[in-house]
C-alpha cells in the first residue's frame, strides 16, 4: 500500500430497495487528480458524498491516508469540498467564509489570517475579501468556495461539479485554474463531472461510472483511444465514435468486419485474441480517424456520400452516408464539401476499436 | 452604424443600401412601447371594484372612529356616520383606565398588560421551538422523522374543542391551571404544527449544499443553526412572529378557558366591557375599547410588513 491516498474498500449504499452504489473499489494515489465521470444519476456524487462523510454508507470502508475514516465524521477526514451552486455563505464577507471552519475548529487568529492570505493570494481574490457572495461574479463565487477547502489545510480536495454552473468562457478559465492549482499544491483531487471534456483535460486517471459500476479506470488517452467497453467507447467524444455492427470473416490471412454490405479490412487492428470468424462485433472509429480523399497507402477505401456539413472553424465535420449508415468525420476546417458530394473514405484501423456484440466489451 | 452610411452615402444617392435605410426612417405604423388608455373599461371596472371594496371594509372602522369620539348625548341624535361636532378623548380614557369589568373598574390597562405578558412569552417560545423542530426534520434527516411529522401534521386537523377539557385536566395536574404560565404552555402546543410546518418547509428550501458546506466546515446542529440558518432565514422568522403575535392577542377562548379572571387577556376584558349588562351602554366607550384591543394586532401587520418585505428583498440574494 504505497501512497495509497483515498481508498474505497467494497462500498455499497441503497436508499431502501434502490442500491446506487454495489460494492465498488476504488484506490487513489498520493497527489492524483481523478475524475469520476459519468451522465446524471450514475452514482458519481453519492459516490463523492460517501468519501466526504455527508451520506452513510450501507456497506464498506472508506480510507483516508491509510486510517478508516468510514464512521468519521466530514470535518475529521482531512477533506475540503467545493460544491457545483458554490454553497457560501450568503450573508458572511468573503473572509467569514474562508474563515468560518476555522473559526468553528478553534484555529488562532494569527494562523487564521495566514492561511486566508495565502489562499486569497494562489487566488487572486485579495480585492474581494470584505464582499458578500451576492455581491461577486460566478467565476469569483466558485474562486472563494475553492479557497475555503483551501484554508483547511487539508489532503484530499472534492469537486462536485465546481464548474457546471458557470457560462462557457469562464468555464474554460477556470478549468485551467484548477489544473495549475493542481499542480502547484500536488493534493490529492478527486472531481466529479459529467463533462468529458473537463475529465479528459485535468484527470491523471478517470473513472467512468454507469449505474454505480466503475466501467473503467484508466489514464484519459487509454479512456479515449481504447475505451473498455462500448458505454465507454460511446460516452467519451464528441461527436461520438462510429459504429458499425456486423459480423467477423476471415479470408485470405486477413480479417473483416462484414457489416451492412460493406467489408471493413481490420487486420491492422491489435486485438488481444485471435479472431474467430462468425463472431457479432461492433466496430468503432472516431471521426478523426477517417482519411476522406487522401491517398490511402494501400488501406482498401470505401464510397460515401456527404450528407450534412457542420464547419466549426478550426475543423468540419461532415456526416456521411456509407452504405446507408449515417457517421461523421472530422477533417481540417478549410476542406469544404457540399452536400452530396461522393468522397472516398479510408479507416485507420490500428487506432479503432472492436467490441463482442453480446457482451460489448473490447476484444 | 446605419446612420454613417447613410450620412456617407447620401451624396451619392445611388446606393440602394440608402434607400433601404430611409425607407425604414420614415416608414408608418407602430413603434416603440404600446399606448395604453387610462380610462379604458378594464381599468375602469379593476379600480371601480377595489374602491367600493375597500370603502365597505373601511366603513366600519370609520364608523368606530367617529362614534369613540362623540359625548353620549351626541350618539343618541343617531346619526351615526356623521363626524363628531364636539371631538372628545374621554371614552378612550376611560375604556384604557376605568371602564368596569365584573368587580375591578381599572379598564383594559389590566389585560393589555396581560395580554403582553401572554402574548410575548408564547411567541418567542413556540418560534423558538418550531424553528429548531423544522431545521432538524428538514436537514437532519432523523429515524422516524417523516412519522414524527405527519403526526405533527394531523395535530392541525383536530379541532381545539375536542382538546379543551383534556388539556385543562392536565394543566391541573401539572398545578399551572388558571396561571399565565399554563396559556404560555397551550399557546405553544397549539402554534406548533403550523409552525413547525413554515419553518420544515423553509429550511428545505434553502439549498443543501449550504449545509453540507458547514458540515465539511465543522459545524454541529447548533453552529449550523445559529451561525447559517438563523441569520439566512429572517424573512420567515417574521411571518411566524405576525402569524403568532396576532392569533395569539386575538384568542379568546383559551384566555377565557385557561385562566382566571385576574390574568384574562384584553380579549375577555373587552367583551366583558362590551357585554355588560348593567347600566346604560356607552357605546364611545365600547368603540374605542375594540379599537385598543384591535391596535396591537394592526400595529404588528404594519410594521412587520415592511421589515418583512425587507427581509424577503435581503434574502432573495442568491449565495
Amino acid at each position: 500500500m504505497e501512497n495509497v491516498s483515498v481508498s474505497v474498500k467494497d462500498l455499497s449504499l441503497s436508499f431502501g430497495a434502490v442500491t446506487v452504489l454495489d460494492t465498488l473499489n476504488l484506490d487513489i494515489k498520493d497527489g492524483e487528480f481523478l475524475v469520476l465521470l459519468g451522465s446524471s444519476g450514475c452514482g458519481k456524487s453519492t459516490l463523492l458524498n460517501c468519501i466526504a462523510g455527508l451520506l452513510d454508507v450501507s456497506d464498506g470502508q472508506i480510507f483516508i491516508k491509510n486510517k478508516n475514516v468510514t464512521w468519521e465524521e466530514p470535518k475529521d477526514r482531512g477533506i475540503g469540498m467545493v460544491f457545483q451552486s458554490y454553497a457560501l455563505y450568503p450573508q458572511m464577507s468573503v473572509e467569514k467564509n474562508l474563515s468560518f471552519g476555522l473559526q468553528v475548529a478553534k484555529v488562532e487568529k494569527t494562523e487564521i489570517d495566514r492561511r486566508i492570505s495565502r489562499a486569497a493570494e494562489i487566488l487572486q481574490i485579495q480585492p474581494l475579501l470584505k464582499r458578500k457572495p451576492a455581491e461577486l461574479s460566478g467565476g469569483q463565487r466558485q474562486r472563494v468556495a475553492i479557497g475555503r477547502a483551501l484554508v483547511r489545510d487539508v489532503d484530499v480536495f472534492l469537486f462536485d461539479e465546481p464548474l457546471s454552473n458557470l457560462d462557457a468562457k469562464l468555464r474554460s478559465e477556470l478549468r485551467v485554474e484548477i489544473k495549475r492549482l493542481h499542480q502547484s499544491l500536488k493534493n490529492t483531487m478527486i472531481y466529479v463531472t459529467h463533462d468529458q471534456i473537463e475529465a479528459l483535460t485535468l484527470a491523471d486517471r478517470i473513472a467512468v461510472m454507469k449505474s454505480g459500476v466503475i466501467q473503467q479506470l484508466a489514464d484519459p488517452m487509454t479512456i479515449y483511444n481504447a475505451p473498455e467497453n462500448l458505454f465507454v467507447a460511446g460516452f467519451i467524444g464528441s461527436p461520438s465514435m462510429n459504429f458499425f455492427r456486423g459480423e467477423l470473416q476471415l479470408k485470405d490471412g486477413r480479417a473483416f468486419v462484414h457489416a451492412n454490405g460493406v467489408d471493413f479490412d481490420v487486420s491492422a487492428y491489435p486485438s488481444r485474441g485471435a479472431f474467430k470468424a462468425g463472431q457479432k462485433v461492433v466496430l468503432g472509429v472516431r471521426p478523426e480517424h477517417v482519411r476522406v480523399d487522401e491517398a490511402s497507402d494501400g488501406q482498401p477505401s470505401h464510397q460515401a456520400v456527404v450528407d450534412i456539413e457542420e464547419p466549426m472553424g478550426a475543423d468540419n465535420l461532415l456526416w456521411l452516408k456509407l452504405a446507408g449508415q449515417s457517421m461523421s468525420v472530422r477533417i481540417a476546417g478549410q476542406r469544404r464539401y457540399k452536400p452530396g458530394t461522393a468522397v472516398t473514405l479510408s479507416f485507420d484501423m490500428a487506432v479503432a476499436s472492436i467490441f463482442d456484440a453480446a457482451s460489448e466489451n473490447r476484444l | 452604424m446605419p446612420e454613417i452610411a447613410a450620412f456617407n452615402t447620401i451624396d451619392a444617392g445611388i446606393e440602394p443600401e440608402v434607400e433601404k435605410v430611409q425607407a425604414r426612417a420614415t416608414q408608418a405604423g407602430p413603434r416603440g412601447r404600446k399606448p395604453r388608455r387610462a380610462l379604458s373599461g378594464r381599468n375602469i371596472m379593476i379600480y371601480g371594484t377595489l374602491i367600493v371594496v375597500a370603502l365597505y371594509y373601511l366603513l366600519p372602522l370609520y364608523v368606530m372612529v367617529m362614534t369613540s369620539l362623540k359625548g353620549m348625548p351626541e350618539i343618541r341624535l343617531g346619526n351615526i356616520f356623521a363626524p363628531p361636532l364636539e371631538i372628545t378623548f374621554e371614552p378612550w380614557v376611560k375604556a384604557w383606565s376605568s371602564a368596569c369589568t365584573g368587580l375591578n373598574c381599572d379598564g383594559l390597562s389590566r389585560g393589555f398588560w396581560n395580554s403582553v405578558r401572554i402574548t410575548v412569552p408564547s411567541t418567542i417560545v413556540s418560534i423558538a421551538i418550531a424553528s429548531i423542530n423544522g431545521y432538524a426534520l428538514a436537514n437532519w434527516r432523523f429515524k422516524g422523522a417523516d412519522l414524527f411529522f405527519t403526526i405533527l401534521i394531523v395535530g392541525a386537523f383536530i379541532p381545539y374543542q375536542v382538546m379543551i377539557y383534556p388539556i385543562v385536566i392536565v394543566l391541573r395536574e401539572l398545578g399551572v391551571y388558571g396561571s399565565l404560565t399554563g396559556l404560555i404552555i397551550v399557546h405553544t402546543i397549539f402554534g406548533m404544527p403550523i409552525l413547525t410546518l413554515l419553518f420544515r418547509n423553509y429550511f428545505a428550501g434553502l439549498p443543501e449544499e449550504l449545509f453540507k458546506a458547514a458540515r465539511v466546515d465543522g459545524a454541529g446542529f447548533w453552529t449550523i443553526y445559529f451561525r447559517i440558518m438563523l441569520p439566512m432565514s429572517m424573512p420567515i422568522f417574521v411571518v411566524a412572529m405576525i402569524l403568532q403575535v396576532t392569533g395569539i392577542w386575538n384568542d379568546f377562548l383559551f384566555g377565557v378557558v385557561f385562566t382566571r379572571p385576574e390574568y384574562y387577556p384584553m380579549t375577555v376584558q373587552l367583551n366583558n366591557i362590551v357585554n355588560s349588562v348593567q347600566g346604560v351602554k356607552e357605546y364611545n366607550v365600547n368603540m374605542a375599547a375594540t379599537i385598543l384591543t384591535g391596535a396591537v394586532p394592526l400595529f404588528v401587520y404594519f410594521v412587520s410588513g415592511r421589515l418583512f418585505v425587507r427581509g424577503i428583498a435581503a434574502g432573495a440574494v442568491k449565495g
